[in-house]
């Protein structure tokens, strides 16, 4: 029997290669092949480099958004399901993400000029109000949700938040709709590493609190009196999980859109290898959703090249099934 | 010593149902290093009772202390490591293993970011050698029986109120219905436990059960509760009488002393007319 320390140290090794070797690989994938060891060269100067051109310019953002999306919903999936102590909870399936894409929309359609942090601090706003009407209805559920519930307040408020993102897309041009319609299947189209770096402190802060959470949504796992009873401050808790899960959600779809199931196929695959401990499970999930989003990427990019498909396309395929699985695996 | 004073509790109005009072002036105590029954029909109060007990409801009248130190200024880590309770029936939201769950109870005794130490492990493993259950150690918790899942919760509590010594004294236990969902064998295995327990350690135990056989052979002190208010409270073989089954169930209840028991054995006759 391994302590804490021990498998978080082997867990944090082990994904966190895959997540590097993730990193470092899939920005040779694609149309023009590079080398990485000409890209790397240090002896050719950056201007007449045009292999370390694609790698750095081209390439390199579009993967690491895909490790920053990957990480945070991943783990932000870790927190909503130890929180509502439901595994098949994450922010797709309970509408977060979606109305963190209604918030973006709103602000990219309308150009709301908040400065640099317009896009993100939208997302996040709309997440937070959809994280408001699931705190609501757990509340109400005393600590919990039933599958039953969980999933049919976020088939409501998918559809609801859907038809809302209709609504704001019917006043966008032409052009831009059709970007939009991308984005909102969940696409890491990034050029730039300018959305990231206004993403970054975000998912700082989100990750903070979650490394604070690990321990206490242990305790939830036995049950809101049962961690209560222990010392746990259950209301703090539930506050603090709510709303760094947002902030998480808010910069992840600010950046990729609402890219789905994340959330619920890394979350598990990891359980599975390093059990339930959230202080193995949450760092775990974080580089496993890395290296996990930016496969799928790589496979978005050249399965039907020239064409790039959206992310979002590729993670539903398999989360679809898997989910499907998961319902009646229980 | 634990003591409710005149507590007094109502839960919320629901849709226009207005508030029941579910607690009328509950006054009792637990005296260090006993074990005391808290007997009643359903809807007694029983379960808010310990709830209040353990501090996960606040009174809205009357005030219950600890040593003579409010529960309401007590700082929850410090009545964590004073009081444990075991619930009813625990569901984990995710598979655990049995020593994970065990170190969960060592929470209280840990800062914010402090990992489980060899100290913790060997508190840990102690508990579940009281309570029987150290050779499942690396099991999964969902795989156990219902009487060795409470077993394993009730190891989890007396980890989480050990001191680093060996010592525990002025803890207290708090088991709501430990013996509800468990068979014949099941309920004698958790009496015998609660009764060496009480035995080998410095603790006070306070139990809520629907069983007679269980308490008298259990409990020094009874309080029963009917509708909300205390019926009566005392030694068990004062308080265990037919008059107050009566009273309580409206059922004609036979009582007599079992000799080979040991204790007042309870054989319940029929409702009453």
């Amino acid at each position: 029997m391994k302590t804490v320390r021990q498998r978080f140290v082997l867990a944090t090794a082990g994904f966190g290669a895959l997540a590097l070797a993730a990193t470092v690989l899939a920005p040779l994938a694609g149309s023009t092949p590079i080398s990485l060891r000409r890209a790397l060269d240090p002896s050719v100067p950056f201007a007449d480099n045009v292999d370390a051109q694609i790698f750095f310019v081209a390439r390199l953002p579009r993967t690491l958004a895909g490790a920053l999306v990957g990480s945070t919903l991943a783990s932000a999936g870790v927190v909503f399901q130890g929180l509502l102590r439901n595994p098949l909870a994450t922010p797709f399936t309970l509408g977060v993400s979606a109305g963190a894409a209604l918030g973006a929309m709103l602000a990219i359609t309308f150009g709301l000029s908040l400065g640099w942090a317009g896009v993100p601090a939208a997302s996040f706003a709309g997440s937070l109000g959809a994280v408001a009407v699931v705190y609501g209805l757990a509340r109400a559920r005393h600590g919990g949700l039933s599958t039953n519930v969980l999933l049919l307040a976020g088939v409501t408020m998918n559809a609801f938040f859907s038809a809302l993102i209709l609504f704001v897309q019917y006043f966008a041009d032409y052009a831009e709709t059709y970007r939009i319609l991308r984005w909102l299947m969940g696409d890491l189209d990034v050029s730039s590493y300018q959305p990231l770096v206004t993403a970054v402190p975000l998912v700082v802060i989100a990750f903070l609190a979650f490394a604070w959470l690990a321990r206490p949504l242990n305790l939830l796992s036995l049950g809101v009196d049962s961690a209560e009873t222990r010392g746990l401050d259950v209301a703090r808790t539930q506050r603090t999980a709510f709303l760094s899960a947002s902030v998480a959600t808010g910069a992840a779809v600010s950046v990729g859109g609402p890219v789905g199931f994340i959330g619920i196929i890394v979350p598990h695959l990891v359980r599975l290898l390093v059990g339930s401990d959230h202080r193995v499970v949450l760092p775990a999930s974080a580089l496993f959703g890395a290296a996990f989003l930016i496969g799928c990427d790589v496979v978005a990019r050249t399965a039907m090249s020239p064409v790039e498909l959206p992310v979002g396309v590729i993670t539903a395929l398999i989360g679809g099934p898997f989910f499907l699985w998961l319902l009646v695996r229980r | 010593m634990l003591q409710a004073t005149d507590v007094r509790f109502a839960y919320r109005p629901n849709r226009g149902v207005a508030a029941k009072p579910v607690l009328n002036g509950v006054t009792l105590e637990v005296p260090a290093g006993r074990v005391v029954g808290i007997l009643g029909p359903n809807g007694s109060g029983k379960t808010t009772l310990l709830r209040i007990l353990n501090g996960t409801l606040r009174p809205l009248g009357g005030h219950v202390s600890l040593d003579g130190q409010d529960l309401a200024t007590l700082p929850r880590a410090t009545l964590a490591r004073r009081m444990a309770s075991v619930p009813q029936e625990t569901h984990l939201a995710f598979d655990y293993s049995v020593i994970e769950i065990v170190l969960m109870g060592r929470y209280p005794h840990l800062g914010a970011f402090e990992v489980e130490g060899p100290a913790d492990l060997a508190i840990a493993r102690r508990a579940l050698a009281a309570t029987g259950t150290l050779d499942f150690e690396a099991r999964s918790f969902a795989t156990l029986s219902g009487g060795e899942k409470q077993r394993v919760i009730i190891a989890a509590a007396l980890a989480q109120i050990s001191d680093d010594g060996e010592s525990r004294a002025g803890t207290l236990l708090l088991l709501d219905e430990p013996t509800a969902a468990l068979d014949l064998g099941y309920q004698l295995e958790v009496a015998a436990l609660v009764r060496g327990l009480n035995r080998q350690l410095p603790l006070s135990i306070v139990v809520s059960t629907h069983d007679l056989n269980f308490a008298a052979g259990v409990c020094d002190t009874l309080v029963l509760l009917r509708e909300g208010r205390v019926l009566a409270a005392g030694a068990t073989d004062d308080v265990l009488t037919p008059e107050h089954i009566r009273a309580l169930y409206d059922v004609e209840a036979d009582v007599q002393r079992h000799a080979e028991a040991g204790h007042l054995v309870v054989v319940p006759i029929g409702r009453r007319a």
